[in-house]
């Protein structure tokens, strides 16, 4: 099962290496990743495996809305199938 | 991967557009609760309500977290209430209600409807004990929601009906007269009911369905709004292309969570409701999306056009994504819970005639207006007639649900909090209906319900 992290917010150094350090410590395996940045907005997408997570999901996606919070950015983790359903037929 | 547009396209629906699953609905039957023996038979609704939808909370909140998607009521639908309760006199049926109350507390489910009865051609004694009871039953609980189905194209207009809903809208009104009159926002009377609806006031479990079924309403105004917005000028056959487009991605989420509710539930999956219910949250309005047309203010002339174009290309557009479309599918009007219908009433824009005449392409009906308290039960009853007739003549569901608020008047406005929002008090004809609804019998069907 693959989840969607999407990170949304103004850019700053260092958001690629919170998100990443976050991931690894709930062992959630970046599979990938695509940024772009507009003007001073950073949106950046990674898709990851949650499988063999060290906790529960909803925990993953705490801790990360947490980061999210702290950093200033908005940070969500979706099931890859959302996305799916919407834009694939 | 996913196209990085397209995730952030579903994101920003969520976030900045208010796209919701507005609804969880699982329909129980009650059939095999049926007593002549009231204490049995409140007993057996009580656990099978709470044994059936055990779960439904706590699934649709493990979605919610999981989807990322808002999924704001979890509900339930039952049997007609006159159907399984059709031994019980008039504190009976109270009872019964209170019973669906409880049973709604304790699965911890934000409405329940299905107090109700369908009255189309002729009344049971059951039935006219339960219409009885709405009043007081509606007074005495905060989710019961209830339903009478008054005519259909195949059966006709059952005029006694009609007059006597009149009359227990007047009553609702009434005992719940500390509350502005709120007992009536969960009151509707239709014409043409489905059986599979998932949306409050008016879900029921119709007679034909299984044991037990998942129905999903799927929303989103906001979304259409902002899609029609950005896409700028462009002629009707681009637009209707623009409004199908969205609507498909819309119910492409609520097919998912039907799915997966279904799979997680172990409970059939029933159909998906794709209809635009809006909110009285800013960007969530489907009056909005009529003035994004080029509509100075929704109920000028032209809205009828636009909402038609509007409730058609929803439709097609929405059943491309699932497999199973049903319930009332299309665009909701209810005043008070729409931000744009609500200025466009205040600034006299919007009437109950031009509200009529957009019921006749919506998709349900007369929704959620406040009227003056001291209108007649005769004058509410002349209101229902002419809706219902609408759905009985163009082969569609029409329903009512008017609040006539107890002690005010035209000017004056009625909040009634949460999604049910406020409202003005609209204004009605001066002149009488009363000699024409006390003829009652029935209204013959039309000549196109001869189909066999």
């Amino acid at each position: 099962m693959k989840a969607v992290v999407t990170v949304i917010g103004k850019d700053s150094v260092g958001i690629i290496a919170d998100v990443s350090n976050e991931c690894a410590k709930h062992n959630a395996n970046i599979v990938d990743i695509t940024q772009s940045v507009l003007k001073e907005y950073f949106a950046m997408i990674m898709l990851v495996e949650i499988e063999k997570i060290q906790t529960d999901f909803s925990s993953f996606q705490g801790a990360l809305s947490r980061l999210g919070e702290e950093k200033g950015l908005d940070i969500r983790v979706m099931h890859e199938d959302i996305f799916n359903s919407m834009h694939r037929i | 991967m996913l196209n990085i547009n397209d995730i952030l396209e579903t994101v920003n629906m969520i976030k900045q557009e208010n796209l919701d699953i507005r609804t969880i609905t699982m329909g129980i039957s009650l059939f095999d609760c049926i007593s002549d023996d009231q204490k049995r038979l409140e007993n057996k609704i009580y656990d099978k309500i709470t044994k059936s939808a055990e779960k439904l909370v706590s699934t649709a909140n493990d979605l919610e977290a999981t989807y990322g998607i808002p999924i704001i009521n979890k509900r339930v639908s039952v049997t007609p209430i006159s159907l399984v309760g059709a031994c019980a006199d008039r504190d009976g049926y109270v009872r019964l209600a209170q019973v669906l109350e409880r049973a709604a507390n304790e699965v911890g489910i934000n409405f329940i409807g299905g107090f109700g009865a369908l009255v189309q051609k002729g009344m049971t004694k059951g039935a006219k004990n339960l219409i009885d009871a709405i009043p007081e039953a509606l007074s005495t609980t905060t989710k019961v929601c209830s339903s009478v189905n008054v005519a259909s194209t195949k059966a006709g207009i059952n005029m006694d009906a009609v007059a006597r809903m009149g009359q227990i809208m007047k009553e609702a009104a009434f005992l719940t007269k500390d509350n502005d009159s709120i007992g009536c926002a969960k009151l509707v009377v239709f014409a043409n009911m489905p059986e599979d609806n998932p949306f409050m006031a008016g879900a029921v479990h119709g007679m034909g369905e299984s044991d037990t079924v998942i129905n999903v309403g799927v929303s989103g105004p906001g979304v259409v709004a902002s899609a029609i917005k950005r896409e700028g000028f462009c002629d009707f056959s681009h637009l209707a292309d623009v409004i199908k487009k969205t609507a498909f991605k819309i119910t492409r989420v609520g097919q998912l969570i039907a799915y997966e509710a279904s799979k997680r539930l172990n409970t059939p999956y029933g159909i998906i409701d794709l209809s635009l219910a809006p909110t009285p949250a800013v960007g969530d309005s489907v009056a909005h999306i009529l003035e994004n047309m080029g509509l100075e203010r929704c109920g000028t002339h032209g809205t009828t056009a636009a909402l038609a174009m509007l409730n058609d290309a929803v439709k097609k557009g929405g059943v491309m994504a699932s497999s199973h479309v049903g319930g009332l599918s299309g665009a909701f009007i209810p005043v008070s819970e729409d931000a744009g219908m609500i200025e466009a009433a205040e600034c006299g824009a919007l009437s109950i005639e031009k509200l009529e005449a957009m019921t006749a392409v919506c998709s349900v009906g007369l929704d959620m207006i406040a009227v003056p308290g001291d209108t007649s039960a005769a004058t509410l009853s002349g209101i229902i007639a002419d809706e219902i007739a609408i759905g009985v003549i163009n082969n569609k569901t029409t329903a009512v649900r008017l609040i006539p608020v107890y002690g005010k008047g035209v000017g004056e406005s009625v909040e009634f909090g949460g999604l049910l929002g406020h409202a003005p008090i609209m204004k009605l004809s001066d002149y009488s209906s009363e000699e024409f609804i006390k003829r009652g019998g029935r209204i013959p069907a039309p000549i196109h319900s001869l189909r066999n």
